[in-house]
C-alpha cells in the first residue's frame, strides 16, 4: 500500500492490526465455506459437524474487530482514507459474519441430507459454491492490494450465480413433479442453493465498500455497477 | 447555504522582509458562514487572516500584493484607511488580551471609543448587554460590569474580547487560534458561539487543532508553505480530500 507513516506509529500499528484482523476473519470464512461445501459434497458428518462448531471463532472476531473499530474512532478522530477503512470494517465484519452463518446453514442442511439417499449427483453446487468462493477471494484480495478494477469484477460476477440459482431450481422442479418423494431433499439442496447465492451477495458487498475506501464513491445500490470509478 | 462572496482574495502574495510567506492565493470566502484555515506550522494561515484586515503590514519590513476585495472594493486600494478596515473585519487574537487597567464594561466599548464618535450612556449600556450577549457572556458578569477585565476566568477574556469585537458590528470576525490558550469546557463554549454567530457575520478561523475546523466550519482551506492546497466543503474535506498533501495531514502523515 503506497501510503506514508503516520507521525503517531501508535495510530498506525492499530490500522494496520485493523487490517490484518479483517483479512484474518476473511480467510476463516472463506474455509468454513470450504469445509461445508466438502461436508456436503463427500457427505462427510464430522466435516460437518466441525464446521458449525467453529463459527463461534467468527462470531468472536467480528466482535474484536468491532472493538479495534470502536476504539479507533474514539481515540483517534480518524479522517479520509483512515476514516473510511474503519467504518468498511465496521460493515464488511458484518458481511463475513454472516457469510459464517451461512456456512454453518449449509453444513445443518448437508447433515440433514446425509441421513437419506442422495438425490443427484453434485454439480451445479459445487459450480455455485466456486463462484461464490471465488468473488469472496478476489473482494478480499482487493481489500488488501486496493485493486478497485477486482473489485468491480466481483460486483459483475454476481449474475453469473443469479443464473446457476435459476437453472437448478428449474431442474429441482422438475424433480419433484415427477416423484413427490423427492421433495423434502429438493427443498433441502434449494436452500444451500439460496445460501450460495447469499454468500455472493455479501461478497458484492463487501467489494463495495472496498470501492468506497479506496476511491471514496459509493456505488451501492446502482441500477450497473459502473465501468470504472 | 453559501451565499455572497464577502472576500474575495486574489492572487495575493505577502513577504516579511525578503521571505515570501503567501505565494498567489486564490479564495472566495464566502457570506454567513465559517470558514477555517488549517495547515502545519508556519504554512501562512496566520499571515492570510492577518491579510483580511491589513493586519500583516504592521509588523516592520511586512508587505502585501495582489487584491482583497470586501464586497468587492479592494481594501489595498489606495486611500482606504485600514482603521475603517478592522472596523468592519473585526480580529480576535489567539490568547485573551483583554485591557488589564479598564473594566469589563470598558473593555467590550473600547473599540468604540476609538471610533470617536459620542454616544450616550445609554446607547453604551445597550450595546455592551447585547455584545455580551451576543459572546454568550452577559449571565456570567451582568452584577460585575466594574470588575477588572482580568479578573475573569481565561475563557470568559476570551469572550470578553469576542464582545469588545463584536460591539463595533464588524461584518466580518477573524479569528486566531482562539482556543488555544483554553481548556476543552471553555473551548466547547467559544465553538457554541461560533455556531451562533454565523448567522449574523462571516467568520474565518484559524486552528491548529483540525477537529475544531471539523465541527465549527463550513468551508475549510488546507495550506502549506504558504500556497493554498484545497479549498472546499469542509465534511468533504475531511472524507474526501481531493489533494495528497491535504490527505496526509489530515490523516497524521505529516512530517
Amino acid at each position: 500500500m503506497d501510503v506514508r507513516q503516520h507521525t503517531d506509529r501508535h495510530y498506525d500499528a492499530e490500522l494496520k492490526e485493523l487490517n490484518v484482523k479483517i483479512l484474518e476473519m476473511g480467510g476463516l470464512v472463506e474455509k468454513q465455506i470450504e469445509h461445508a461445501i466438502s461436508g456436503l459434497v463427500d457427505r462427510n458428518d464430522e466435516m460437518c459437524r466441525a464446521t458449525i462448531e467453529r463459527d463461534h471463532v467468527v462470531n468472536r472476531m467480528d466482535v474484536e474487530i468491532d472493538d479495534i473499530c470502536l476504539r479507533l474512532l474514539a481515540l483517534h478522530q480518524p479522517a479520509a482514507k483512515d476514516l473510511r477503512l474503519i467504518t468498511t470494517g465496521l460493515k464488511i465484519t458484518t458481511d463475513l459474519e454472516r457469510i459464517g452463518d451461512i456456512a454453518v446453514n449449509v453444513c445443518e442442511r448437508a447433515l440433514e441430507l446425509n441421513q437419506e439417499p442422495q438425490l443427484k449427483p453434485f454439480i451445479d453446487i459445487p459450480r455455485m459454491a466456486d463462484v461464490a468462493q471465488t468473488m469472496l477471494r478476489q473482494s478480499l484480495d482487493s481489500f488488501v492490494n486496493e485493486n478497485v478494477e477486482l473489485a468491480l469484477t466481483v460486483c459483475r460476477n454476481d449474475d453469473v450465480i443469479d443464473q446457476l440459482t435459476d437453472q437448478l431450481f428449474r431442474e429441482l422442479i422438475s424433480y419433484m413433479v415427477e416423484a413427490p418423494q423427492t421433495i423434502t431433499r429438493a427443498i433441502r439442496l434449494l436452500f444451500i442453493a439460496k445460501y450460495l447465492e447469499r454468500i455472493a451477495d455479501h461478497a458484492t458487498n463487501i467489494a463495495e465498500m472496498i470501492v468506497f475506501t479506496v476511491k471514496g464513491k459509493s456505488i451501492r445500490h446502482l441500477d450497473q455497477v459502473p465501468g470504472s470509478v | 447555504m453559501p451565499g455572497e462572496t464577502k472576500l474575495d482574495v486574489r492572487r495575493l502574495d505577502a513577504w516579511f522582509g525578503g521571505s515570501q510567506a503567501l505565494h498567489g492565493i486564490d479564495l472566495a470566502i464566502s457570506e454567513h458562514v465559517a470558514t477555517a484555515i488549517i495547515g502545519p506550522s508556519g504554512c501562512g494561515k496566520s499571515t492570510l487572516i492577518r491579510c483580511l484586515n491589513r493586519m500583516h503590514e504592521i509588523v516592520p519590513g511586512a508587505r502585501v500584493e495582489g487584491e482583497v476585495l470586501l464586497d468587492g472594493q479592494n481594501i489595498y486600494r489606495a486611500g482606504v484607511d485600514p482603521v475603517q478596515v478592522r472596523a468592519r473585519v473585526g480580529m480576535v487574537f489567539q490568547r485573551p488580551n483583554p485591557f488589564p487597567t479598564m473594566s469589563i464594561y470598558d473593555n467590550v466599548v473600547a473599540g468604540l471609543r476609538l471610533t470617536g464618535e459620542r454616544r450616550s450612556r445609554a446607547d453604551l449600556d445597550g450595546i455592551v448587554e447585547r455584545s455580551l450577549r451576543q459572546a454568550a457572556l452577559w449571565d456570567e458578569v451582568k452584577d460585575s460590569l466594574d470588575a477588572s477585565g482580568i479578573s475573569i476566568s481565561g475563557g470568559q477574556q476570551q469572550r470578553l474580547c469576542i464582545a469588545r469585537a463584536l460591539a463595533v458590528e464588524p461584518e466580518v470576525l477573524l479569528m486566531d487560534e482562539p482556543c488555544s490558550a483554553l481548556d476543552p469546557i471553555a473551548t466547547t463554549r467559544i465553538e457554541a458561539l461560533i455556531h451562533e454567530l454565523k448567522g449574523r457575520y462571516t467568520i474565518v478561523i484559524v486552528t491548529h487543532s483540525m477537529q475544531q475546523a471539523a465541527r465549527v466550519s463550513d468551508f475549510t482551506v488546507f495550506m502549506y508553505l504558504g500556497e493554498l492546497i484545497e479549498f472546499g466543503p469542509t465534511e468533504r474535506l475531511f472524507t474526501t480530500p481531493e489533494k495528497k498533501e491535504t490527505e496526509d495531514y489530515i490523516t497524521g502523515r505529516f512530517g
